[in-house]
């Protein structure tokens, strides 16, 4: 039973609908410090999915009794605009904003420093202002890039992609199509280009040695996203001659 | 007999970042166990690894990093500039620009004895004044305590006040307070600046100073800062 | 010594408090049919874990974009009675992303024929409304619940309705739930550089990050979901491939 809307191939020969190859991303987009009130801010972008971060702090956490004396407390948003995706989407709470909010924040929280600021707490806010899929991915992403913005002290950046199956193939960086029509999707996210995933989500049916196989190309996926998070930052920030005081 | 020389290759250490140079979190800026990390960087057992964006410094064995943003974390004998926000029978709560509130009490910030049943205290600092205080002393939970016994220690009044990145303060400082004594010629005004980037500015051309404040902590980062502050300066309003 | 600090320091020297080895769940067990007003029920217990799955059916609208296809809900309470860390009000980010991973292993290997929940196409279809009930919380709730909604399925039997009065016909059924897969999650948690199956509640306060596999019956892996603060290695990963699969089987097994 197909679901109403399939296109009537996702893959061609070894072409994607958009003229990709199986394992080549979208192209990808970033800039860094574009919210000037936020402490740090960032967007990234694959392809036609834009995400936008911000981060407020560190700053006192509020309740107080909900303070942790020895650590920072992140707190993160993940939201999609209602303008977002083809059929409006109400604004508001929702169960899978709210979920994926979390997963964000835990991974992220498995790099910051969060004993370097006690009592304190960091607002990550990763709105999708335009969804075409891997949304979780960019808006990881983004906010990676938003920390290092903000002066928040990491191990490392955290860096995220999608992989998939689609018509028993397995592709790197799922758009819409790929992603509502395909048969697997997987988002994942690690620690700098490390063997280390701090974020594993998958959904659909795969084998184990598929699995493994989707695992490596993620892995060069990320490495993809690392190397374009690094020189956002550095030449955003690159600094003229040195000569003066 | 050699003399012996500290060189970047010590033993089996490598230094593989030079002095100013722009790093991010994550970075692997020394291997080997002969390097320590100071304010900024981490060790990753065999590696000194970045914690921030910023500026590489290096002093003998120690490096470190000169962050491009963040907020501000108090340090014992940091001068700064904060305003009252909340007062109890003998104590105030000071705004300090930083995600922790510092604490002045009544000892520290009157010399004389005080009879708090005669005398309220909001008749030395009220809610709103700015002072300019020392920090005191620091917990590791970060509690912070301020003290006036100091001789730079007042209350501000009147002028304007601005905030800038508190890690960009140096910079606006300059070298022998060089470049924070260019602006006050120039522009005929008092300038204080805290190292929580908190600056007060009051005189004849606040605006002007503004403007040379503000520049220096958007271009902090890049060279040819004196040559540019000194032609805006030249141009006046 | 904190628990924490306690129950690392067991499992760097290869042990845990109740004695198991790291591989090891506590007694599991399986009751069906406990709830007599829902359609299909199921109460399970891990160790002290307890938890109960309540079918509820319904006649809805059908989704625009499956106009011939059954709904599912799936929906976890984690009661205030379970444990003193639960608060009444909205639901929790837990209790969502337990819900959320148990509707998507049973989902995305459609284990339930959705085609055959149609009444009349694009008009009235099933509801099928899948309400995990936490009692008692002693560690590894998705395991718990995952087998629990299972096994309330498998229990659940279709009321009698009719088309022309639009009435669900009370205590008349016509059959079971066409069931096609059992998917069964199987949660694996890293404590010390360890991985361990079956964490009790004192266990997860030490945990690191734990990864949930739900696996079919043939063995394939049909969702997963990563939690907690830490990281996984590629390594670590297919060694809980290999334990939500071979433990998976194990489960499923209980379910007849």
């Amino acid at each position: 039973m197909t679901k109403v809307g399939a296109p009537e191939k996702l893959i061609i020969g070894t072409k994607r609908l958009d003229g990709r190859s199986l394992e080549d991303m979208r192209p990808m987009e970033t800039d860094v410090g574009i919210i000037k009130k936020a402490t740090g801010s960032a967007i990234f972008k694959f392809g036609n999915t834009y995400a936008l971060a911000a981060v407020y702090g560190p700053k006192p956490f509020h309740p107080r009794f909900l303070q942790d004396p020895q650590k920072a407390v992140l707190k993160c948003r993940y939201n999609m605009a209602p303008f977002s995706t083809g059929d409006r989407i109400r604004p508001g709470y929702n169960r899978r904003s709210t979920e994926i909010s979390k997963v964000i924040r835990l991974a992220l929280d498995s790099v910051v420093f969060v004993e370097d600021y006690p009592r304190t707490g960091i607002e990550i806010f990763a709105e999708i202002i335009q969804a075409n899929a891997s949304t979780r991915c960019a808006g990881l992403n983004a906010a990676s890039l938003a920390l290092a913005d903000a002066g928040v002290p990491m191990r490392e950046l955290v860096c995220s992609c999608s992989v998939g199956k689609v018509e028993d193939t397995i592709i790197m960086d799922l758009d819409g199509p790929e992603d509502m029509f395909g048969q697997v999707d997987l988002a994942v996210a690690t620690i700098g280009n490390q063997d280390k995933f701090v974020l594993v989500q998958m959904d659909g049916v795969v084998t184990k040695d598929e699995f493994m196989k989707m695992i490596e190309l993620s892995k060069k996926g990320c490495g993809s996203v690392y190397k374009k998070q690094k020189e956002i930052l550095r030449e955003k920030y690159k600094t003229g001659e040195l000569n003066d005081e | 007999m050699e003399d012996e020389q500290v060189t970047e290759n010590t033993s089996n250490s490598t230094l593989l970042v030079k002095e100013r140079e722009l790093v991010t979190p994550g970075d692997v800026l020394a291997e080997g166990l002969d390097f320590l990390p100071s304010s900024g960087c981490y060790r990753e057992d065999n590696q000194i690894k970045a914690k921030l964006l910023g500026l590489i410094k290096i002093k003998n064995r120690f490096i470190g990093i000169i962050p491009l943003s963040g907020v501000y974390v108090p340090r014992p004998g940091d001068g700064i500039i904060g305003f009252v926000k909340d007062m109890q029978s003998t104590s105030w709560i000071i705004d300090i620009n930083s995600p922790y509130d510092a604490l002045l009490v009544l000892g520290e910030a009157v010399g004389e004895f005080v009879d708090i049943t005669k005398r309220d205290i909001s008749s030395y600092f009220d809610i709103g004044d700015i002072i300019y205080a020392k920090v005191l002393n620091v917990t590791k939970s970060k509690h912070v305590q301020l003290t006036m016994n100091d001789h730079r220690a007042k209350k501000l009044s009147d002028g304007r006040l601005l905030k800038i990145t508190p890690s960009k303060v140096p910079r606006l400082i300059g070298k022998q307070g060089s470049m924070i004594e260019l602006i006050k010629n120039e522009t005929k005004c008092q300038i204080i600046v805290g190292q929580n980037g908190v600056v007060w500015i009051r005189g004849e051309k606040e605006g002007l100073a503004s403007k040379a404040v503000k520049t220096i902590e958007q271009e902090s980062h890049t060279g040819g800062l004196t040559e540019k502050i000194t032609k805006l300066l030249e141009k006046g309003d | 010594m904190t628990n924490e600090t306690y129950i690392k320091k067991l499992i760097e020297d290869g042990s845990r408090i109740d004695k198991r080895s790291f591989d090891e769940f506590r007694e599991v067990t399986i009751e069906k049919g406990v709830i007599k007003t829902a359609e299909g029920s199921a109460r399970v217990k891990i160790g002290n874990t307890h938890v109960i799955a309540g079918i509820k059916m319904s006649v809805g609208t059908p989704f625009p974009d499956t106009p011939d296809e059954g709904i599912l809900i799936v929906n976890t309470e984690l009661s205030p009675i379970a444990s003193p860390k639960f608060e009444t009000g909205p639901p929790s980010e837990d209790s969502i992303e337990i819900a959320r991973v148990i509707d998507r292993g049973i989902r995305e290997c459609k284990a339930i024929d959705l085609g055959k929940m149609c009444i009349v196409p694009g008009e009235k279809v099933w509801v099928i409304n899948v309400d995990i009930h936490v009692l008692d919380h002693d560690g590894n709730l998705i395991d718990a619940g995952g087998l629990a909604a299972v096994a309330a399925l498998l229990d659940a039997k279709i009321p009698k309705y009719d088309v022309e009065t639009e009435k669900v016909i009370k205590d008349e059924t016509i059959g079971s739930i066409p069931i096609v897969d059992t998917p069964i999650p199987v949660t694996i948690t890293k404590i010390a550089d360890q991985l361990l199956l079956d964490t009790s509640v004192e266990e997860e306060e030490a945990m690191d990050a734990r990864i949930t596999i739900a696996s079919t019956k043939n063995g394939s892996l049909c969702a997963m979901q990563k939690s907690g603060k830490g990281y996984l290695t590629t390594v670590e990963l297919e060694k809980a491939v290999d334990w939500s699969i071979k433990k998976g089987e194990e489960l499923r097994a209980l379910l007849t």
